[in-house]
């Protein structure tokens, strides 16, 4: 954790959805539950014939054996990182947010008609301006079932996961007559957007664009918003105990509405530059929503939660993650197990990390003489 | 555009729609039990995907598509055990858990289905048709409801014995305890945990076989079979307000109107784009469902809440 006074750290483990907080006090139990993921990848190369420790190295060198790899595997994280900030501001309010894959496609749907509306705006305007766009759109998909949650009762986990199919359809509605690319081939796909919305590559002789830059800035106003503003401790007060917020004037509807929307203003920026930092630099909705957000909405819960739900770990997290996905495809050409090994290793990691709560608690109050015994409530 | 008004589709339509249902209902049935016990499985989806491939696999390598039904029956019943274990033993966040859960299947399903199979090869769905003589004989309404495989009617039979089940019996009454007030019902004797247990594995018995149901019905395998499918059944729990019959109406609800509207692409009557907007509707249906069903009927009260003798 970043330096925190005893009070922040006290107002922390003392949260409900704290309860996910409490394996990450300290690092054994991550290390634990990617260790226990790696055994059980390992025993699933052994299953189809691969040696492990071969496969383990080609995955590691695939992601970070040199300066095309790093690359690769920051490339592949920006999405998880953008995805997994949101997450963090949702889940410290106290609201579970399962919609970033309808965040990232909406958002990817408004900065694309941006785009689409604007091909001649420069680019150092156009390129902020369609970040926005997805920033509004992701915001926007995320708010409704915030404010759902917060004047009708909805359960938001099931808002988001029907606001998730909404959006697929949508982008497939969008790309079936409307946007699609015009010739023969009726590809779910629209023509390739303008250049002056394309993400510069930065210099380094590598195919890393400025989403990297975006991503990072965007953890830090999280960072910023969460533990630096007044906006932020109304969050994580409302996240920590609603009835007492409420009691204390606080309007807790608000911020609930105000945490969904800032966690899907995140996801929807990562739809943005999974379009404009794409090598097509278009919106590809073929092969279904899946296929475009490459997961990144639930692989984004598992950076978070991996980050200990803070914004500026969880850019760390989602560089390991983004350097499994990178290293998969390595591992893949190496010895022939398919890369979706390591979606199925992420979904491990999340059941071992969570499911580890009990133990981590046991040694927590081991190791410091059973003082917590308050915080059971 | 008239075409599509005749008896013979409209009855067609109709029974696809039944047919398209039964993934739905099995699924959402098991999952209500499990939340009726105060647990909620976000993993439907990657039990479904577990259950689907379990299935296609073994009916493409025996031959038998009842083999692999039971396959991916005993396969959801292994994931129940799983699931069970993190969130009743090791007291895991439920729906986090869930998410882990499917990530889980999805990649593991894909992974196996490159490895072991490759290319999607067609699978003979189940053909034990055990009303089909009937259909000949009564018209139109004989097709609709004869023309079925013995899983539809297991399916729909499943929604009496549910009910039955839920309200009639010890074992309902339990469920229900532990899922409004687990700390009463333990001090009465009912052991909390063993309830649970038994509705998760019940559920994702349940959400396996639902899998393997849609296997059998499309008749082949491919990465993320499902489409989001376990997800809205865990919706149509909440739209059928945590009752089988009402569990039944959504998966109705929502295979009619996905068959319908398939029907009508196919007819030329719709354009691809106008499909997309109408398969929108249900789940725009199911949150406005859940803004009404959340103001009057409350879910179990000790839902996603582990059990501490403490608590």
């Amino acid at each position: 954790m970043l330096k925190m006074t005893d009070n922040q750290q006290r107002f922390i483990s003392g949260f409900d959805i704290g309860r996910l907080l409490r394996p990450f006090a300290g690092l054994a139990v991550p290390a634990g539950a990617v260790i226990a993921a790696l055994v059980v990848g390992a025993i699933l190369l052994g299953v189809f014939g691969a040696n492990p420790l071969t496969g383990y190295r080609e995955l590691f060198t695939g992601a970070f054996g040199g300066p095309d790899e790093l690359a690769a595997t920051a490339l592949k994280s920006i999405p998880l990182m953008l995805v997994g900030v949101g997450i963090c501001i949702a889940f410290r309010t106290g609201v579970i947010n399962i919609g970033g894959e309808g965040q990232i496609i909406m958002g990817a749907i408004l900065a694309t008609l941006v785009a689409l509306a604007l091909p001649d705006v420069p680019r150092p305007i156009l390129v902020p301006l369609v970040m926005i766009a997805g920033g509004v759109g992701g915001g926007i998909w995320g708010a409704i079932p915030g404010a759902l949650k917060a004047y009708s009762g909805v359960n938001e986990i099931l808002s988001t996961i029907m606001m998730n199919i909404i959006a697929g359809f949508f982008m497939s509605f969008l790309l079936e007559d409307w946007l699609i690319e015009p010739g023969a081939i009726r590809i779910q796909q629209t023509k390739r957007l303008t250049q002056n919305a394309d993400l510069p590559i930065l210099p380094g002789g590598t195919r890393l664009h400025l989403g990297i830059v975006v991503a990072l800035i965007v953890a830090i106003l999280a960072y910023l918003l969460l533990f630096r503003s007044s906006l932020g401790m109304r969050l994580r007060a409302v996240g920590h105990n609603p009835h007492a917020s409420r009691a204390s004037g606080m309007k807790v509807e608000m911020s609930i509405t105000q945490a969904l929307a800032f966690s899907g203003a995140c996801a929807g920026i990562a739809g943005a530059v999974l379009v404009f930092g794409s090598e097509s630099h278009r919106l590809i909705g073929e092969g279904g929503p899946l296929a475009f957000t490459q997961s990144a909405g639930f692989n984004g819960i598992v950076t978070a939660l991996f980050g200990g739900l803070h914004p500026l770990f969880t850019v760390l997290s989602s560089y390991l993650f983004g350097g499994m996905l990178a290293g998969g495809i390595s591992l893949q050409r190496a010895v022939q197990v398919p890369q979706a090994l390591v979606i199925a290793l992420n979904g491990v990691v999340v059941v071992f990390v969570v499911g580890s709560l009990k133990l981590r608690t046991r040694v927590q109050r081991w190791a410091e003489g059973d003082i917590q015994m308050e915080d059971r409530a | 555009m008239n075409d599509f008004f005749t008896v013979a589709i409209i009855t067609a339509t109709l029974a696809s729609g039944i047919r398209l249902a039964v993934p739905f209902l099995l699924a959402a049935l098991g999952e209500a039990v499990g939340q009726r016990a105060g647990v909620l499985n976000l993993g439907v989806e990657g039990v479904m995907l577990i259950g689907a491939f379990a299935a296609y696999y073994t009916a493409l390598e025996s031959g038998s598509a009842a083999f692999g039904l039971l396959m991916g029956l005993v396969t959801g019943m292994v994931m129940g055990l799983i699931y069970a274990f993190i969130t009743v033993v090791m007291h895991a966040e439920q729906g986090i858990s869930g998410i882990g859960i499917y990530l889980f299947g999805l990649g593991f399903t894909d992974l196996l289905f490159q490895k072991q199979v490759g290319t999607p090869k067609p699978i003979s769905g189940l053909q034990t048709k055990p009303f089909d003589w009937l259909a000949d004989d009564t018209g139109r309404a004989g097709e609709l409801l004869f023309s079925h495989t013995v899983l539809t009617y297991v399916a729909f039979l499943l929604v009496p014995v549910f009910y039955w089940l839920i309200t009639r019996t010890t074992f309902g009454l339990n469920v229900r305890a532990v899922g409004e007030n687990p700390q009463a019902a333990d001090t009465l004797g009912v052991s909390v945990n063993g309830i649970r247990t038994a509705a998760i594995v019940i559920g994702n018995t349940m959400a396996g076989l639902a899998g393997a149901a849609l296997a059998l019905e499309i008749g082949i395998f491919q990465q993320n079979l499902t489409a989001g499918r376990g997800f809205i059944a865990i919706a149509l729990v909440y739209f059928g307000a945590w009752r089988p019959v009402g569990v039944m109406a959504g998966s109705l609800l929502f295979g009619i109107v996905s068959s319908t509207v398939l029907q009508l692409q196919v007819q030329d009557v719709i354009s691809g784009s106008v499909a997309s907007i109408a398969n929108m509707a249900p789940a725009v249906l199911t949150v406005i469902v859940l803004v009404v069903v959340s103001r009057r009927i409350g879910q179990p009260a000790a839902l996603t809440r582990p059990f501490t003798r403490d608590g």
